[in-house]
């Protein structure tokens, strides 16, 4: 089972000097929230920045992680 | 993904213009992110189709490939990917998604 921080040490590897907060919604280790503020998603459609974090965690999208609410961003668009 | 499933795949989203794909269905949604969708839906007041995932393995499998995204629920409108259950609730929010909709079904 991955922990939060292993999950956002992925995601900091994928997008370097992003801002990630990641939290295990359950406490059971598969049932993860996370926001990633990435300078990589400048540009892109919200399906495609979603896609390039699914791609960042590969095969723990196929079973280890089972559910994950996300919330993606560029930096320049603020918090809302 | 065998030819047939994907057949399959592209015929359920070319005879449905909202189509969502999620576990459970819609009277009995399975997954509490797929019932948010099904919700949205109904607050949307359009007329939708489901199809249930946990039923058809193939399809399960299938549509990950086809749509290039590992998760479910999965909404395609006009025979476009829309998004899963943030990206779906973030452009209800916004009102987005009564757009697209209304651009889908007129």
């Amino acid at each position: 089972m991955p922990s939060p921080d292993s999950i956002r040490a992925r995601l900091l590897d994928a997008f370097p000097g992003a801002r990630v907060d990641v939290t295990d919604l359950t406490g059971t280790q598969d049932h993860f929230q996370a926001v990633v503020v990435a300078s990589a998603f400048d540009g892109k459609s919200r399906v495609e920045q979603h896609k390039l974090v699914y791609a960042a965690l590969g095969e723990l999208m196929d079973g280890a992680i089972h559910a994950l609410a996300l919330t993606t961003r560029a930096p320049e668009a603020g918090v809302r | 993904m065998s030819d047939q499933t994907r057949t399959r795949i592209e015929e359920l989203i070319r005879n449905h213009k909202v189509i969502l794909f999620m576990k459970g269905t819609k009277h009995i949604p399975a997954c509490g992110f797929s019932n948010a969708v099904v919700q949205i839906l109904k607050k949307e007041a359009v007329p939708f189709e489901t199809f249930n995932i946990l039923a058809d393995p193939d399809v399960r499998q299938g549509l990950k490939e086809y749509s290039s995204w590992p998760t479910f629920p999965q909404l395609y409108v006009a025979g476009k990917f829309v998004g899963g259950c943030d990206i779906v609730t973030e452009l209800h929010q916004s009102g987005e998604l009564t757009k697209e909709l209304a651009g889908a079904l007129k």
